[in-house]
């Protein structure tokens, strides 16, 4: 850890021995680096996006999967499915789904709606929106958990709230949701430290193109280290990943104050 | 799976005619049923793509509108797939990366969590809290250092800096294996002890069988997490005969750009989710039990 402390002051290739550069590491990448930009800009609206989508629809979904209805078992087996496959092959698989012309996707815009689908992974503009909703198929991650605890609220103050003559709206708003919040509060950490480890499926569906628009943090730091071996700026890209990430986790506990229930935990 | 929705919603609303409140929550309980297999439905599509690609004939892949059942199934694709490179050295290769480090993650992680849930010992709390902190430490902040230090020591292009880092167990497990060991009851333990069991007799004996929901989670999940790595491997494995599965994979795909070969690289695919697949389906109960225990994968 100091050692990687050390290394984002110097300029090491591995090649010629490191050299001492002081802050000029940190100077650069904030002031001149467009790529740090980039992959920073295309990381925080992939984060503001796919976050708050996985979160609510694996809420909603949880709460289906929270019902007593036959067969509930598969359903919920079928949801964490795709959760548990190497990130290689679905993307391999997202890929040909994606496929402007032979896709699933574009075959369903068109027979459904009748519209004609755009290039994804081909198109600046789509390439992201593609990223993004694959990443909806492991709603079922967020999903379970939720699940978890919803079975681990107690059922006795939905039965106080019937007394006290509260319909369904009233348990959801007064009961599911404040009990919930602890969870919901996890499911968001979670979700903002995984959106900045995305790398499969940028590097191996669209190599952070076409033209860097899915060029994620995490693929930079890849190139920078281990396509370009510049050791010492790579460090110094990780410990700026690694203050986003604990600011965003530390302003993430500061806000729960605020909205997370916690009871007499 | 529409019949069996069509069967259910007739007998629910025969089962609540005649009462109020009860038919409501019975036709509510149909709603939700058609809604969940709608979804359901949904969110296989992929996987039954893949498999549905991964037998077909080169020239059925591009059908438009698209064929879901192959016609005839091409159970040779996958025997074709995987004899396009060396794929028994991969999976060999694969094999040695993911069960050493699983079996390691679950001896040390019920060693070290024995050893932080029961015995006393002078800083214990402290190093319990400082192997929390490295919790939250993201691995990218080390991972240079370490590929740095791994270099040093002549392991680049080696399995060891795949499987030694799993020796040292992993916070998270130690500290699951921990909750999990506070809530066994001490007397067991104690009853051991008289009967003349050493320490380590008892972790064997009496601690391990009892740990078995907890490190069958753990197993699990390092099982599919080291099977999937695809990264570790990327940056440290080089020549071809150290490459995993999920490089073979990708190196796959650069090789037949432009070719007519979608259904084995579907084949291949799937045959990668194959392990995940049977350990998820055998293991179902622990799963789906285990992740309310763990809560990990986001």
């Amino acid at each position: 850890m100091l050692y990687s402390v050390a290394l984002g002051f110097f300029d090491y290739d591995f090649f010629t021995p490191p050299k001492w550069v002081g802050v000029a590491n940190y100077v650069n990448l904030f002031a001149k680096d467009e790529l740090f930009w980039q992959s920073l800009k295309v990381t925080t609206i992939y984060s503001v996006v796919s976050i708050p989508l996985r979160l609510v629809l694996g809420f909603l979904i949880a709460l289906l999967m929270n019902q007593d209805v036959p067969g509930i078992y598969v359903f919920r087996s079928l949801f964490y499915v795709p959760t548990i496959l190497p990130s290689v092959a679905t993307s391999f698989l997202w890929m040909w789904i994606l496929n402007p012309q032979y896709g699933l996707i574009n075959y369903a815009l068109e027979a459904i709606l009748g519209i004609q689908g755009p290039g994804w992974l081909a198109s600046e503009a789509w390439a992201l929106p593609a990223l993004i909703i694959m990443s909806l198929w492991g709603v079922g991650g967020p999903m379970v958990i939720y699940l978890a605890g919803l079975q681990g609220i107690p059922r006795h103050l939905y039965e106080a709230c019937d007394l006290d003559g509260g319909n369904a709206v009233a348990k959801f708003w007064f009961i599911t949701i404040p009990m919930m919040s602890p969870i919901i509060f996890f499911n968001l950490v979670m979700g903002v430290i995984n959106s900045f480890q995305v790398f499969t499926s940028s590097y191996l569906m669209t190599q952070g193109g076409p033209n860097y628009a899915t060029y994620f943090y995490m693929l930079y730091l890849y190139d920078t280290s281990f396509r370009y071996f510049r050791m010492g700026y790579g460090s110094a890209l990780a410990w700026v990943l690694f203050f986003i990430i604990m600011s965003l986790t530390l302003l993430n506990f500061i806000g729960s104050k605020r909205w997370v229930y916690t009871g007499n935990l | 799976m529409g019949e069996t929705a069509v069967t259910c919603a007739r007998h629910q609303k025969a089962a609540g005619r005649g009462h109020g409140v009860h038919f409501r929550r019975q036709l509510w309980h149909v709603v939700v049923f058609i809604l969940l297999v709608l979804l359901s439905t949904i969110i296989s599509i992929p996987l039954f793509w893949v498999i549905s690609n991964a037998l077909k004939a080169p020239t059925e892949v591009y059908l438009y509108p698209p064929r879901w059942i192959p016609r005839p199934p091409q159970w040779g694709n996958f025997a074709k797939a995987w004899s396009m490179l060396p794929f028994w050295r991969f999976l060999r290769n694969s094999l040695v990366t993911t069960v050493v480090p699983t079996v390691a993650t679950v001896f040390v992680s019920a060693l070290v969590g024995y050893s932080f849930a029961r015995m006393r010992w002078r800083g214990r709390d402290a190093v319990l809290m400082l192997c929390m902190a490295t919790m939250m430490l993201p691995s990218q902040v080390t991972l240079i250092p370490r590929f740095l230090i791994f270099k040093q020591l002549n392991w680049t292009d080696t399995f060891y800096p795949l499987i030694v880092p799993s020796l040292f167990g992993s916070a998270y497990d130690i500290f699951l294996a921990r909750q999990f060991l506070l809530t066994l009851p001490v007397e067991l333990e104690e009853a051991a002890t008289i009967d003349g069991c050493s320490t380590f007799g008892t972790w064997w004996q009496v601690i391990m069988p009892l740990c078995k929901p907890v490190l069958t989670v753990i197993a699990i999940f390092a099982f599919m997490g080291h099977w999937s790595e695809f990264f570790g491997p990327l940056i440290y494995l080089n020549s071809r005969k150290n490459w995993t599965i999920m490089l073979g994979v990708v190196s796959f795909q650069d090789r037949l750009e432009g070719e007519v070969s979608i259904h084995l690289m579907m084949a291949l695919s799937f045959l990668t989710m194959l392990p995940c697949l049977v350990l998820f389906f055998s293991s179902q109960k622990v799963f789906i039990e285990g992740i309310a225990l763990t809560g990990v994968k986001g």
